[in-house]
Parts: C-alpha cells; structure tokens; sequence
C-alpha cells in the first residue's frame, strides 16, 4: 500500500518534471537550459572584455590567457548566445509555452516529438560543454567556422574540441527543426474554433515566420558542416583549392543559413514586443495585417541578401553591388514595423509597466541596431566597417536588443502566466534601467573603435599603434560590461522573492485581450477545463467604443445589443 | 487526440501528419538541394570530373535505380493495400519495399568497395569527395526509410489500424527515391 | 566629413574620400531617422502617458487611409535606400572593379603570421631570380597607382589598410588583385583584419610611402 503511494509519487515526479509532455513544462526546461548558457556566455564575455582592456593582466577566477584562450572564447560565446541562449530562451521556451495557449490548444500537436526535441537539446547542451574539457580545447575559429582554419587541426591546434562543436551544432539543429516542425503544424491543425488565421497574434505568427526561416535555411549549412566535418576527417578536399575545393563555399552555405538565422532570433522577440506595446497602450497594434505582410516580405528578402557577409571575402566583386541592394531594401519592411510600433503608442493611454520598459528598451536600441546595418550593408562603406568592431556594435544593438530587451519584455509580461506568482515592481524597475545604461556604456564606445580602425577578434588591442590612442574606449566598454553583468542581479533577486513572498498572479493580471489569459495562472494540464474557449475576435480589441471595460478578450461571447 | 475534435482544424481534411512531413521534406530538400548545388557549381568550375565519374560502375547504379523505383511502386501498393484493409497484401507490399532498400544498399556497398579498392577514396580528389558525401548521406536516408517501414509493418502488419501511417512511410519513401533520380544523372551520367 | 570627428584615421589614398563620403552620407541619413524616431517615441509616450479618465483611441490602422501615415514615411525610406545604392555604386567600381595602369606591381601572400611581400624586381617579373622577398613591409612611391597580388599559403587573411580605406581578403586557392594610391608619404599599418589562428591578433605589418626620390634610392640599395 505504502510502497504503491511511494511508486506512484516518484512516477507522478518523473513523468510531470523530467520526461514530460506538457507543453509548459518542456518551455521551462528550454528556459531553464537557456539561462544556464547565459551565465556561461556572458561570463566568457566578461573575460573576453578584462582581456581588452587590461591585457594579458592576469583574469579574477581565471588566471591569464593567451590569444589561443581568447579565440576560444570569442567563439564560444558567439556561438552558444546564438544558438544556446537566443534560441532555446525566445523559440524553445516561448514558442513552446505561447503556442498552444494563445491558439486555444490543449497542448502541441506532437507533445512526444517536442519532449524528444528538449531532450536533443540537452544532448546539444552536454556536448557543447564536453568540447570544452577534450584535450586541445573547445572551438577557435570564430562563431562562423570559416575554413581552411576550421579545416585542419593544424591551423588551430584544436582537435576535438572542433568536432564536437560541429556536432553539438548538428544536434541542436535537429532539435529545433523538430520543434519548428511541430509549432507550424500545431498553429495549422490545433487552432480553437472561431481561432481564424487572422485573429492568431503576432506573437505567434513571428514564430511561425521564424520556424520557417530555419527550416528553409539550415539545410545547406547541414551538408556543409558535413562536408566540413568530412574534410577533418576523411581528409576530403570540399575546402581545400589543393584537392579542388574552395574554402569560399562554406562562407556561402553558413551565411545562406546565417542571415535569416538572425531574424530567427529577431522575429520572436520582435513578436513579445508587438503583444506588449498594445496591451500597455490599451490599443489596437497598429495595421496588424500590414504587419504579418511585412515581416513575410522581410523574411522572403532575407534569403537573397546573404552575401553582404561577403563583400570583401574574395567573392566576385561585381555580385556586391547586386547584394547591397537586396540588403538595404530590407529596411523598408522593418521601417514599416517600427513605425507600426510608433504609431501604436499615439493617441494611447500608456502605462509603464516593467514589460512596456523593456519593450520600450527594444524599440529604441534596435533602431539603433537597425541603423547601423545600413552603413554594413552599403558595399562600399562596408568596404571599410566590415571586420571591424562597428559590425560587433552593430550586432549587438541588434542581437542584445532582441534577446536580452525583447526576452525580458516577455519574461516579465508573461512570468505571471507562466509561475503563477507576480514578480517584484521596483525590481524591475533597477533592473531596466540599469541594463539599459550599462548595455549603452558596453557597446556604444565599439562604434567608435570601429571607425577608429579596431578590427575583431583580436587579443590585445595595444599590439596597434593606431589603437592606442582610443584604448580608454576598451576601457569604458569593460567597465560597462562587468556593471551590465552585475546588473542582472536584481533580476536574480526578483525571482526569489517572488518564489518566496510574491504574490498569486491573477489570471488576467495586465487586463490583455489575447487568450493565454483566459487559462488560470499557471494554466493546468492540457490548459483549459471541460471545452477549450470559443474565439470570436481578434487579440487587440483594446479601448472598443461603447464598451465598459477598455478591452475585450478574445474569448468573450458578444451579447446582442438593442 | 481529444485536442483534434476541439480545433478549427485543416481544411480539406488533411491530416496533421501529412502536414509534419511535407515540412520536413522541405528541409529535407534544402540539405540535398545545398549539396546538389554546391557539386554543380563547382563541376561547372573545375575540369577532371568526367574522367573520375567514367570509374563507377554504370550498370550497378542503373539496376540500383530501377531497384528503387519498383521499390516507390510496391509502397504504394502497399498503401493500397491497408485502405483496403488487407493486411496480407500490406506485409507483401512493405516487405517488397524493405526488400528492394536493403538490395539497393547491399549494391551500394559493393559500389564502395570495389571503387576504394581501385584507390578511389573520399580523399582521392573533389569529385570522390562529392561523389561519397551524397551517395553516403543518402545511403543514410535509405537505411532511414528501411527502419520507418520497418516500423509500419510491425504496428499495421497484423491488421490495420491506420493505412495512414503506411501513406507517410510512402511519402518519405518517395523523397529517397527522388533524391536518388537527381544523384545518379549527376553523379553517374553527366 | 567624419574625419572632422575625429573617428576615421587619417585617409591617404585616392579614392579614401570617396568611401569616406559614402560613410558620411548615411551617418547623416541615419541619424536624421534616428533623431525623427527617438524624437516621435519621447514626445508620444509623453503626451499619451496614461491620465485619469483619458481613453486610449480606437484605431486599428488596417484601412489604407489610416495605414498611409506609415506608409508615406516606408515609401521615404525607399527612396532613401535606392539614393544611397545609387551613390554607393560608383564609389566601389572605383576601388574594386577599375584598374588604372599601375606604375608597380607588389604580391602579398598572407601566412600564419606574417605578410610576405615580394618585388618582381628590376625587370618587372614575378618568378625571376631578381624577385626580392620582404616580411611585413611595403615600400611604394607617393602618387602613384601601385597594384597589389593578394595570395595566401595557409588560412584566410585579410590585407587592410585603414588609412587607406582598403580592405581585402586572401583566400588560399585565389589571387586577387586590388590597388591604391598613396596621397602623402609616411608609415602605415597594415593589420590582418581576418581571424587566421592564434596570431591573428598582432599580424601586421607597415607600408612606407616614400617621396619619388627616396624610392628610388630604396631600390637602388635593394637591387644593387
Ligand atoms: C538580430 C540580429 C540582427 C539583425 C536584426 C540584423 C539586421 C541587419 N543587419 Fe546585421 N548582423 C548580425 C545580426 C543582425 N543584423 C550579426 C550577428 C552580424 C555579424 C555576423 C558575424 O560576422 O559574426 C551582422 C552583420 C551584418 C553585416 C555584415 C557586416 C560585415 O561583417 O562586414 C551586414 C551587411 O550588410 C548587416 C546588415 C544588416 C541589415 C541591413 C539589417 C537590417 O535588417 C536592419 C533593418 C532595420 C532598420 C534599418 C531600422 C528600422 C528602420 C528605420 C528606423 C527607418 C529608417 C532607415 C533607413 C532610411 C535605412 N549585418
Ligand atoms: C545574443 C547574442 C549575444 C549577446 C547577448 C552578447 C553579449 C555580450 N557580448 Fe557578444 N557576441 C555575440 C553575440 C552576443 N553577445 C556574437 C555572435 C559575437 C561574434 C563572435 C565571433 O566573432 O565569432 C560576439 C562577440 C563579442 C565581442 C567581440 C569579440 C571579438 O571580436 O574579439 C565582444 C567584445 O566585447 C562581445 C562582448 C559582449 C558582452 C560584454 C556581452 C554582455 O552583454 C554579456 C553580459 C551578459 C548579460 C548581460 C546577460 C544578458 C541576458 C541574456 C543574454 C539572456 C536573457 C534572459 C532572458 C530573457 C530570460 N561579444
Ligand atoms: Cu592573418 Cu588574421
Ligand atoms: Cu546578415
């Protein structure tokens, strides 16, 4: 009797937290998983930043490091804040927990394929981590892997650590491309009656847009990391002009698949921010059709720009001129999205609420960001930015806006969904500002070191005459980067308190319209009780003439006025 | 699923399985179509291919595609079969099926072997290296479906309970082949 | 102009101005955006800042006539986008696509980590017995357009040239060809701008620009 209980208890455990099928319950191990890399990644940025400012001083905790260290360190944080930080944070988490309650389903469509998809990532997760412990270390050839370096040990000096860096990315493809496969047929089969295409919210639709992205893209750089790995290996000749290859084709492949992959990691961020302005300005979003077309013009031109990555590497000089093109047409759409998110904020009634803050800190550093890429994406100026530290600026404006401004924004919007338990203001307050003022103390000054001539991925900036003079600029960034880091301690502290003494989220705790917040906070299993809602309008029916209440919910019946 | 009744659902009564994996054969297109385009680009560029492709065996690569393409034909009478119900003619069918796979591999290791004891090895210039990369990553994709079928034939072999399935199983099936009719032009052929 | 900034490093070549030009035609572009976006996001979040018993508006801005504000401002930023194209287009024909007749020839080939820089020599010919190699240093005369063969023996490089405006990758497998002329003698660095391995950091090298008499009495010492 006793031991059935006992049995039943530890199964009831294994199956609810570890190897489960929720749907919310996979979002969190994604989450989970996500923050874990973000200490690794932004500690590795932290020591990259002491390295550049004070060279080869020795580092707190670390000791001092070579340039050898420091290439692995460039790598790796690029390399796990893209695909082990933004990914499984803004897609596997989010994606994972908005889908099915905001489409009004009981769960994914393949709740088994999406628990073998967290458990790949997992897989990804150990691998990664084993590359740093071989002997030789973990990868130094740059988050882009550009042969011949990546091609033959030798030229690194890094045996394994190489390899399973390859097929740590291998597995962590696999796993998304599981996921991405079952967000698309989920918001395709699973939708709630009256849950029409044009009333799904943005935040979805980014995500469908973003899974397609992946899906269409990761292709080619999966047989070239094959080809990549085989040249290791197998001593094929794919990147070697000796045996009749050409190192420029993976650069090809990597960026075919590497400049959409960047707005797979924009577009869900991009998605929280278009669900959390409205909600905060008690209004419609602003031309909601106008802006699904947008993002599918944005993502359509995203796989004919590729090659801005390329401009000076060697490739045909007359194909740049063609790319520019393409490239900075691309800011036609976003403009478009941008001003919708401007235009969303006039004539409302706006409330500034932790997550309309870092809604706010998006917007306006992706601007920034956005900018930017315009003076990389014209061939010629590109001609003198490209490899300098005005692309790492670049980047970072837009890479740091949409992981750490947009995931926040939704981590604080939907944390009370999520936990059932309301997270501390005033917290929230510092923890803005401070993110704000120090991410701009950390990244503005690189656009200066850029022009200023400061290439990337270099060890010691003092090896330059010409850098010399602007050393205090390195200086100021790491300064910046280390009070960054310390900035995300109140964000650690809000947690626990709300774990302690945070108080029981309501179900509707921002009065939003869309239809997560119909479930109960945290939404039971399977989400919603005897029948899943009724949708009869769409997710930004705010402040609705001759209503009481300045929004209506999706799921709310109309009652026949005389 | 409870959830399928509760859902707006496909129009035209697609399933969501069909769904799935006409998504991943659309990824499954780009990983075979970056290296088909890779492979022309670069025989368009370079000289010597010819020569090296005149190496491999024509007749074995031309039985192993008419092998796959029977094989394509028995799947699809298989999938005849279970909406039929008839799980004879189904366990034949697929049987057939898997059949023609492991015959279509068994020729591809002879292919190997015989081209790498003439010295032909993936490291024995760009176009072995193409040649052993697509011919293996679709060998790998062949063994795939084997299992999938495989996996049919045991749930459905003893009456069926979802032709469904078994349409799946011949959709992917299908891919394989497809890829098959791309590489061996190109590979064998050109 | 930027430089007047002080951001850009002195430019010595010809057509630097031109790139700097383009640089600084869309840092004046961009920031115009950037001042109208910032400016339009600060005044609406205070005049719509949330006030007792003020209603937010009901526009959900999908008819064309709503739209239209946004869309006028997209169209703008069409034009400004093809403008800049437009602009751009000549200024990299000059510096990759058109190859005046050079007054000399100089191959650089990149290696884990040094510039090998080799001279053809009195009789104008690679591969001679009077080529003379050179690690990390350029000597070229002032004024004159001087073409460059870039090569690499290992990884990729990348040959830039700040002051220059010039940047180039080398690719093993490829030589590719760029040039430039020097407007002011002097010593420049010439820092590899391409991760190559655990020496990338600090593979450089200079480039003197001499004076057409001091050139020539450097060659004369070289090939003597
Ligand atoms: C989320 C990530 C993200 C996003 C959204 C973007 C967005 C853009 N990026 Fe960026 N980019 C990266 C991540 C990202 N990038 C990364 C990681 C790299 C480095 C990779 C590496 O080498 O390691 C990179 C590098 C990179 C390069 C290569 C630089 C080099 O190495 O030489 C280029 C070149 O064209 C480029 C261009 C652009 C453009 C044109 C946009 C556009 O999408 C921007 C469009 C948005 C706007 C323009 C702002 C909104 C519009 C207005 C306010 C209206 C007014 C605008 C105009 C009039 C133009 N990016
Ligand atoms: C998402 C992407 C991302 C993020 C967040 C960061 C964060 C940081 N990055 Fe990095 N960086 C890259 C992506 C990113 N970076 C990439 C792709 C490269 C290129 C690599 C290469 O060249 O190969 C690069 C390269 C790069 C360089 C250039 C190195 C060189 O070329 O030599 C530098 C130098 O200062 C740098 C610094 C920093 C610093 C100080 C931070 C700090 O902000 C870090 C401090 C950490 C935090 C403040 C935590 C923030 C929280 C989260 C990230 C998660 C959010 C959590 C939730 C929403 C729940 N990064
Ligand atoms: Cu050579 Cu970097
Ligand atoms: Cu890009």
């Amino acid at each position: 009797m006793i031991m059935a209980t006992a049995e039943h208890v530890e199964h009831g455990f294994w199956t609810t937290y570890i190897f489960s099928t929720d749907h919310k319950t996979i979002a969190k191990q994604y989450l989970a998983q996500g923050l874990f890399w973000t200490l690794v990644g932004g500690l590795l940025a932290g020591a990259m930043r002491w390295q550049l400012a004070w060279p080869d001083t020795p580092i707190p905790l670390m000791g001092e490091i070579g340039p050898e260290v420091y290439n692995t360190l460039v790598t790796m944080h690029g390399t796990i804040m893209v695909f082990f930080v933004a990914m499984p944070i803004l897609l596997g988490a989010f994606g994972n927990f908005l889908i099915p309650l905001m489409i009004g389903a009981r769960d994914m469509v393949f709740p088994r394929l999406n628990m073998l998809s967290v458990w790949t990532f997992a897989l990804a997760s150990l691998v990664m981590l084993a590359s740093f412990l071989v002997p030789g270390g973990a990868a130094s050839a740059g988050w882009t892997g550009y042969p011949p370096l990546s091609a033959k040990a030798a030229y690194t000096g890094v045996h394994w650590g190489l390899n399973l860096w390859i097929l740590g990315l291998a597995l962590e493809f696999a796993s998304f491309l599981m996921g991405g496969i079952n967000y698309l047929t989920t918001v395709i089969a699973l939708r709630a009656p009256g849950m029409t295409l044009t009333r799904v919210p943005l935040a979805v639709w980014q995500q469908l847009a973003a899974a397609t992205l992946f899906l269409l893209s990761v292709g080619p750089l999966i047989g070239g990391a094959v080809m990549l790995l085989l040249d290791r290996t197998l001593d094929t000749g794919f990147y070697s002009p000796d045996l009749g290859g050409d190192p420029l084709l993976w650069q090809h492949l990597f960026w075919f698949f590497g400049h959409p992959e960047v707005y797979v990691v924009l577009l869900p961020a991009l998605g929280f921010v278009l669900e959390v302005l409205p909600v905060f300005s008690r209004k419609p979003i602003f031309g909601y059709r106008w802006i699904i077309g947008a993002t599918v013009v944005a993502a359509a031109l995203s796989f004919i720009v590729w090659a801005h990555h390329m401009f000076i590497s060697g490739m045909d000089p007359r194909l740049a001129m063609p790319f520019s093109v393409t490239t900075i047409l691309i800011s036609v759409p976003f403009a478009y999205v941008v001003f919708a998110m401007i235009a969303t904020l006039w004539r409302g009634s706006i409330r500034f609420d932790v997550p309309m803050l870092w809604a706010l800190g998006f917007l306006t550093m992706f601007i920034v960001g956005g900018l930017t890429g315009i003076f990389n994406g014209s061939a010629p100026a590109d001609l003198y930015v490209s490899r300098t530290y005005f692309v790492v600026a670049h980047f970072h404006y837009t890479l740091f806006s949409a992981v750490v401004f947009g995931g926040f924004a939704g981590v604080y919007y939907w944390f009370p969904k999520m936990f059932g338990r309301m997270l501390n203001g005033p917290l929230g307050h510092l923890h803005f500002w401070l993110t704000l003022i120090f991410f701009n103390v950390t990244f503005f000054p690189m656009h200066h070191i850029g022009l200023a001539g400061m290439v990337r991925r270099i060890a010691n900036p003092l090896q330059y005459d010409g850098l010399v003079p602007h050393q205090w600029l390195n200086v100021l960034a790491t300064y910046g980067a280390l009070c960054l880091l310390a900035a995300q301690i109140p964000f650690v502290i809000s947690i626990l308190w709300s774990w302690l003494a945070g108080k029981p989220a309501p179900r509707n705790p921002w009065n939003a319209a869309s239809l997560e917040w119909a479930a109960p906070s945290p939404p039971p299993h399977l989400n919603w009780g005897p029948s899943v809602p009724r949708v009869y309008r769409g997710a930004y029916e705010y402040s609705v003439p001759g209503e009481r209440e300045d929004w209506l919910p999706q799921d709310l019946a109309p009652i026949a006025r005389p | 699923m409870m959830a399928h009744l509760e859902a707006e659902g496909i129009p035209g009564g697609i399933t969501a399985g069909k769904v799935a994996v006409w998504w991943f054969l659309a990824s499954e297109i780009m990983v075979f179509g970056g290296l088909i385009t890779s492979y022309i680009v670069f025989r368009l560029g370079g000289s010597g291919w010819a020569e090296a492709s005149h190496h491999l065996s024509m007749t074995l690569a031309a039985t192993n595609t008419l092998v796959l393409l029977t094989s394509s034909y028995t799947i699809v009478q298989a999938f005849v079969a279970a909406e039929r119900g008839g799980a004879t003619a189904l366990r034949m069918y697929l049987g057939l099926t898997i059949l023609g796979g492991l015959i279509f591999l068994g020729i591809k290791a002879v292919e190997y072997t015989t081209e790498i004891r003439a010295g032909f090895t993936p490291d024995a210039g760009i176009f072995w290296s193409f040649y052993y990369t697509m011919t293996g990553l679709h060998a790998l994709h062949v063994l795939g479906g084997i299992v999938v079928n495989g996996v049919v034939l045991v749930t459905e072999g003893r009456g069926v309970k979802n032709p469904h399935r078994v349409e799946l199983a011949g959709l992917y099936w299908h891919f394989v082949d497809v890829v098959w009719i791309f590489l061996f032009p190109l590979l064998y052929l050109a | 102009m930027l430089n007047w900034l002080g951001w850009l490093p002195e430019n010595v070549s010809t057509y630097g101005a031109d790139v700097d030009a383009i640089i600084a035609l869309i840092w004046y572009t961009t920031v115009v955006w950037f001042v109208l976006t910032f400016g339009a996001i600060g005044l609406l979040l205070v005049l719509y800042r949330r006030r007792a018993g003020r209603r937010a508006a009901y526009v959900k801005g999908e008819r064309l006539r709503e739209a239209l504000w946004v869309l006028v401002p997209v169209a703008v930023v069409l034009i400004i986008d093809l403008w800049l194209d437009f602009r751009g287009a000549p200024v990299w024909a000059k510096v990759k696509l058109e190859r005046p007749p050079a007054a000399l020839s100089i191959q650089v080939t990149g290696k884990q980590f040094n510039w090998e820089v080799v001279y053809p020599g009195p009789d104008g010919k690679f591969g001679t017995a009077d080529d003379k190699l050179f690690l990390d240093e350029l000597h070229v005369p002032v004024n004159r357009p001087v073409r460059v063969v870039l090569k690499s023996r290992d990884v990729i490089h990348s040959f830039f040239l700040p002051n220059f405006r010039l940047k180039q990758d080398m690719v093993p497998g490829r030589e590719i060809e760029g040039w430039f002329q020097a407007t002011k003698p002097g010593r420049f660095e010439l820092p590899c701008a391409e991760l190559c391995g655990f020496g990338h950091s600090g593979m450089k090298g200079y480039l003197y620009v001499h004076p057409e008499g001091e050139y020539h009495r450097w060659v004369k010492e070289q090939w003597s």
